[in-house]
């Protein structure tokens, strides 16, 4: 009789497991953790189609393309991990284009040692994450990398989306006059990572604001596309630094008023203690729209009828000025600059 | 935010504002040095300068640890870090000041030193808890405020019994700087600085209290008025001190009477008396050697002192001479009066501590004020125009 035996596998144990080399080497191990970790968790038929690529259908309009990779420490913190920020910011990077954002590529840099309970979980947000977002992750990549010469997970993602035809959002398409729309409280999402540091852990009520924009920039483009000039999500550097790039690719300044950007009380208590600027603190569910006059007003209210854009305020307007600065009017009625971060926003001594 | 909001109040502080309007005589000018880079940091990030007439000025004093810890300190906690068997701790904003040739400790981090920043002096007595095999030095600065968070990591290691754990003292005293200006040939002979009066550094003020500046408020016939870091607090400082000049008083008054005494906080004050002792003279860049203005470790504590555990030597070493930080910490220039502001020298490209640091005078200058000047250029083109 005929029989082929089937090789002896040993279960993936995801509870206790660690990550070792050969989950990376290209062999039996290394497709047993993507079935049984990614696979599962992003299930799809591209995916199920087993190639090293996912080819699809895409609408007519232009292409956007983006990548993004995320090295956040520590992975977990309240309101997400670093799954969950992978999809929604590559998602919010095609989405700030104006584009609806189709499909998203994960790529994995994973330390030996790592717990598989740990990567599990990462996947599976990520696989909510996406679902939620009905953007899936349709190809991907797996390395292993010796312990020490990684920070436990780095994950790169790719995401494609198509830009409507007739909308052409450009960065350098700020004009003096523009009004300057922020979609809700600023600086939570760094305030919630940095709260969960080593050596600097600190109880506060605030989590990260993660979130696929995705939704909340097609109302914005329902409801004003032509008078909207630009969008930015204001990550790493904030809300300061995004309104810098802004004003120098638009060779514009701008003038915001301190007292109607939106935030907190706790994230300004954070900041405070730790000397931080809140301008300068990531958000990863916040966008900043540059809209002509006719329209600012449309376009926030729409942003108001949408959960991720309920507390959206006009900030300030764009204003010609040969230096490109951003200056603010400060709750206090003097006048200030609001700069680029310098390095590492570090805290102060005193 | 509780106690916080309460002192950011933008119409008590027009109506402050209105009140100095009022009261500064028109026909005089008013000099104020800001002792502090926290009142510095304050003044420039709420705009202050604004709020306050023509005649009355703020000088940006010398009160930045980072600012006056001279180029020959850092480069010996450089040279510290890169032994093998040494971690060092140290607080954020010493990380980018420049050392001799471009040299700092982030740079000396990524050379593989291992240099670690910490919030407080326990954490890095729990890192020499964790890592009995190393030696870990706390790389201690500042002014009166943060030496008592120094002398208890001493005695958590004295309690602990850690071997492994020192510090590499750079602890200055803020009376003994207010002197040495008052006393600089800048302001007493030469005339070239005028100043007023002072606004004291409250947080220092609440470890020392107000008693140590009645001596040259008497001495040198100067106001000065102990302030608080808030907006409110500084304008209101600003008023006392106006207020003061016109009388002809000099005297030291207490603007932060929430949390400073005259006598401070006694018992910080003996665990401090009981690890350091004054040093007979320690540099500050910009002002040279300012005898008594620092603080040691005293001998029977000599294993805690990193410069004596290590045979540490400071090398002599100077600022890029064309660096104007010098007199811009004594308040003879303003930051935009150095040829190196805004061109070579920024927040990005530092040449001097006065831009490294956060709250030196010319980082907060360039960070929060840099407009005003392109205000001014701008008005003087059309002028001539």
């Amino acid at each position: 009789m005929n029989m082929v035996l089937k090789a002896y596998r040993r279960k993936l144990d995801i509870r206790n497991g660690l990550v070792d080399l050969s989950h990376g080497a290209g062999g039996r191990a290394m497709g047993q953790l993507i079935e049984g970790i990614f696979h599962k968790a992003f299930d799809n038929d591209w995916l199920r189609a087993g190639n090293d690529q996912s080819a699809f259908q895409v609408p007519a309009g232009r292409m956007v393309m983006t990548t993004d990779g995320y090295v956040v420490s520590p992975l977990f913190f309240p309101g997400g991990n670093i799954g969950s920020l992978a999809v929604h910011g590559t998602i919010n990077d095609v989405a700030m284009a104006g584009a609806t954002p189709l499909y998203l590529s994960a790529s994995f840099i994973i330390e030996e040692g790592f717990p598989l309970a740990d990567l599990a979980r990462i996947a599976e947000t990520m696989g909510e994450a996406s679902r939620e977002a009905g953007v899936p992750i349709v190809t991907g990549d797996t390395k292993v990398v010796e312990r020490g010469k990684a920070d436990g997970v780095f994950i790169s993602t790719a995401g494609v989306g198509v830009v409507p035809p007739g909308l052409d959002l450009r960065s350098d398409a700020a004009r003096p006059g523009d009004a300057v729309i922020v979609s809700g409280s600023i600086g939570e999402h760094g305030v919630a990572v940095m709260s969960k540091r080593e050596n600097l852990e600190f109880e506060v009520d605030i989590v990260s604001d993660t979130a696929a924009l995705h939704g909340l920039t097609a109302a914005m483009v329902g409801a004003g596309g032509a008078h909207l000039r630009l969008m930015r999500d204001p990550t790493r550097g904030g809300l300061a630094a995004t309104l810098n790039e802004i004003a120098n690719q638009s060779k514009v300044g701008f003038r915001i008023d301190e007292d109607g950007i939106p935030m907190r009380p706790e994230v300004a208590a954070a900041c405070e203690f730790l000397g931080l600027d809140p301008l300068n603190v990531a958000n990863e569910g916040k966008l900043v729209a540059v809209v002509a006059p006719e329209g600012a007003e449309a376009i926030l209210a729409a942003m108001r009828n949408h959960p991720l854009g309920r507390d959206a305020a006009i900030i300030g307007h764009a204003v010609s000025d040969e230096h490109c600065f951003v200056q603010m009017e400060t709750s206090f009625g003097g006048g200030r600059i609001v700069d680029w971060l310098s390095g590492e926003q570090l805290p102060r001594i005193c | 935010m509780k106690y916080i909001d309460e002192y950011r109040d933008g119409r008590l502080a027009k109506d402050i504002a209105r009140q100095i309007t009022a009261l500064a005589d028109p026909d005089r000018s008013y000099h104020f040095m800001e002792f502090c880079g926290g009142h510095t940091h304050a003044i420039s990030r709420y705009g202050l300068e604004d709020l306050l007439p023509a005649n009355v000025r703020m000088i940006h004093g010398p009160g930045c640890p980072v600012c006056v810890l001279p180029i020959g300190r850092i480069d010996a906690a450089i040279s510290l870090a890169m032994r093998p068997e040494i971690t060092l701790c140290t607080y954020g904003d010493l990380m980018r000041v420049p050392g001799s040739e471009g040299s700092s400790l982030l740079k000396a981090k990524a050379a593989g030193a291992d240099i670690r920043m910490v919030y407080s002096t326990l954490d890095a007595i729990r890192i020499a808890e964790q890592e009995p095999q190393r030696e870990v030095v706390f790389f201690a600065i500042g002014f009166e405020t943060t030496t008592p968070p120094t002398a208890m990591a001493i005695k958590m290691a004295i309690a602990r019994d850690l071997p492994n754990f020192s510090v590499f003292c750079n602890h200055v005293l803020t009376p003994a700087a207010i002197q040495n200006i008052l006393e600089s040939p800048d302001v007493r002979k030469l005339g070239t600085v005028k100043i007023d009066g002072f606004i004291g550094p409250a947080h220092v003020s609440t470890v020392i209290g107000t008693e140590p500046y009645e001596f040259f408020a008497e001495e040198f016939r100067k106001p000065v008025v102990v302030a608080g870091f808030e907006p409110l607090d500084v304008i209101q400082a600003i008023l006392m001190l106006v207020k003061q000049v016109n009388d002809g008083r000099h005297e030291v008054e207490n603007q932060y009477i929430r949390a400073v005494t005259i006598f401070g906080n006694e018992k910080a004050q003996a665990e401090v008396a009981t690890y350091f002792e004054l040093k007979e003279s320690f540099e500050w860049r910009g002002l040279g050697q300012v005898p008594y203005s620092a603080l040691r470790l005293r001998a029977q504590y000599a294993r805690f002192d990193a410069e004596k555990r290590f045979d540490l030597e400071t090398p002599a070493a100077s600022d890029n001479p064309a660096c104007e930080c010098g007199a811009i910490l004594r308040g003879v220039k303003r930051p935009a009066d150095c040829k190196l502001f805004g061109t070579v020298c920024t927040p990005d490209t530092p040449m001097g501590s006065c831009m490294v640091s956060s709250e030196g005078a010319c980082a907060a200058h360039w960070t929060y004020g840099r407009f005003r000047e392109k205000a001014k250029e701008a008005n003087a083109g059309r002028a001539v125009a």
